[in-house]
């Protein structure tokens, strides 16, 4: 937890974080309407006796009180995905049409990709690219379970993702939900911090900068790209945002979310963001109960 | 006509056998009617999703537009087996689409659901067809399709893939 305390002075209530950050994570699962209904599954859970409680920003995505929601019948028919709460941040955010041409630059192993096909109803394209090969069968089987027919999985490195198997043509939208150091997930995985290193936080802010500059480059002018981590490292968050925004032809748009979230910061240790930073979502464990996250709304300008 | 089949990409199905460029590859009306033969699902329940060829006889089902070939590491679901004697579908094909079928569906009760998904054969008394029939059980007020059984003699030997099975 100490590794925290580097946040102490953009968080408010700290000690409030701090505690919420040592309590374990309740489990959730979000409604795959692929192959099945809000009723359907709530109905299933309820034949089963597990109890269950949808979140106040929608009504997909809810806590189960199981430990293991994988072990359940509306699992096993895919009509569910055991996924926390904010993981379902990035594809409302980004909120496909059907029909679209989309982008999953970092995509294993799935929950925002099916999340996504959920809501292209299973139609258009959808590209779900990861570097990690042995990840990528995981992506694969959770697409398969959850019934999705629309995906194309790659396995390249995002940052220079060619578009010539897909007919050269860009993307109307991109989801980065980058490889980060995961502070966020410390609820779930409590070691989380174990391994954290100012190194290598640097070292994954560049690779996250190069692959969303290859997502803006890939999408349309007037497309959206979203930007998301599960840290609350500004170098990986605001500063990746800054880099690119002075790279690349975008600016940040208000995510339009409906949950409660603190505005991205523009000052940390000494360096200065683009004001325009603030229009991303930082989302902590003490507001809602849910893991830490950060999501940023793009739009591609030329 | 030549094998022309690859482990290494994806041949789209030609739409008709006449338009057949590779032997034995199975052709996009073949697959509908299939499915329309052996499980009554209404051949409109494929509407929009193209079939491809990736290994000899392994079917995909995908919604999306690609040219083909196409070399990449997956192509929307695993949808079937051709190329063989008896044609099966896979666990997921069964899931999506299984709940449209009104032929060749075994239900099974709960207790008959719970060995079914953990991988176990069983003594099942059955008046309909042997080979591939489609699993189900209700649920949620629904007849919801666990899978592909194989029926033979009185039996019903589960093909539900060892990653996918469960024991509740």
């Amino acid at each position: 937890m100490e590794t925290l305390e580097r946040y102490r002075p953009v968080i408010d209530d700290f000690e409030a974080f701090l505690g919420a950050c040592r309590r374990p994570l309740p489990s959730a699962v979000r409604v795959n309407p692929i192959k099945a209904s809000v009723g359907e599954v709530t109905a299933a859970f309820d034949e089963a006796g597990v109890g269950w409680e949808q979140a106040a920003w929608n009504d997909r995505v809810m806590t189960v009180d199981t430990d293991r929601p994988g072990n359940t019948w509306p699992y096993f028919h895919g009509w569910v995905h055991g996924q926390e709460v904010v993981s379902s941040l990035p594809a409302t955010v980004l909120d496909p049409d059907p029909g679209e041409r989309v982008w999953d630059a970092a995509a294993a192993p799935g929950s925002k990709t099916t999340h996504l096909a959920a809501l292209m109803d299973d139609r258009g394209l959808l590209v779900a690219n990861d570097s990690n090969l042995g990840r990528l069968s995981a992506l694969r089987s959770n697409a398969e379970r959850l019934g999705v027919t629309n995906v194309a999985v790659t396995n390249r490195d995002a940052r220079n993702f060619s578009l010539k198997p897909f007919g050269g043509e860009p993307f109307d939208r991109a989801l980065v939900d980058a490889p980060c150091s995961c502070e966020g997930t410390i609820r779930k995985n409590p070691d989380a911090l174990d391994e954290w290193d100012l190194r290598h936080v640097r070292g994954v802010a560049g690779v996250q900068k190069g692959i969303l500059r290859r997502a803006v480059q890939a999408t349309r002018e007037g497309g959206t790209v979203v930007y998301s981590t599960c840290t609350f490292a500004p170098e990986e968050n605001e500063g990746v945002l800054d880099h690119v925004l002075g790279e690349e032809d975008c600016r940040l748009v208000e995510t339009g979310l409906e949950v409660e979230c603190a505005p991205g910061v523009t000052e940390w240790e000494g360096e200065e963001y683009d004001e325009s930073v603030r229009k991303a979502a930082r989302i902590y464990p003490q507001f809602r109960d849910t893991g830490g996250f950060f999501v940023a709304k793009l739009e591609v300008t030329a | 006509m030549s094998d022309g089949n690859s482990g290494q990409q994806f041949d789209r199905l030609p739409s008709t056998p006449d338009e057949r460029e590779v032997e034995g590859r199975a052709s996009r009306r073949e697959v509908v009617d299939w499915w329309t033969e052996r499980f009554a699902v209404p051949p409109e329940t494929f509407d929009g999703i193209a079939f491809w060829e990736k290994g000899a006889g392994k079917v995909w089902a995908f919604a999306g537009e690609v040219d083909s070939p196409v070399r990449i590491e997956g192509l929307g679901m695993a949808f079937m087996r051709t190329r063989q004697e008896h044609w099966k579908p896979t666990t997921e094909a069964a899931q999506r689409f299984g709940a449209e079928a009104e032929r060749n569906v075994i239900r099974l009760t709960r207790e008959q659901a719970d060995r079914f998904v953990a991988g176990e054969d069983q003594a099942i008394d059955w008046d309909g067809d042997w080979g591939y029939l489609i699993a189900a059980h209700g649920l949620a007020g629904t007849d919801a399709p666990l899978g592909v059984g194989l029926y033979l003699h009185g039996e019903l030997r589960s093909r539900i893939p060892k990653g996918r099975r469960r024991e509740f």
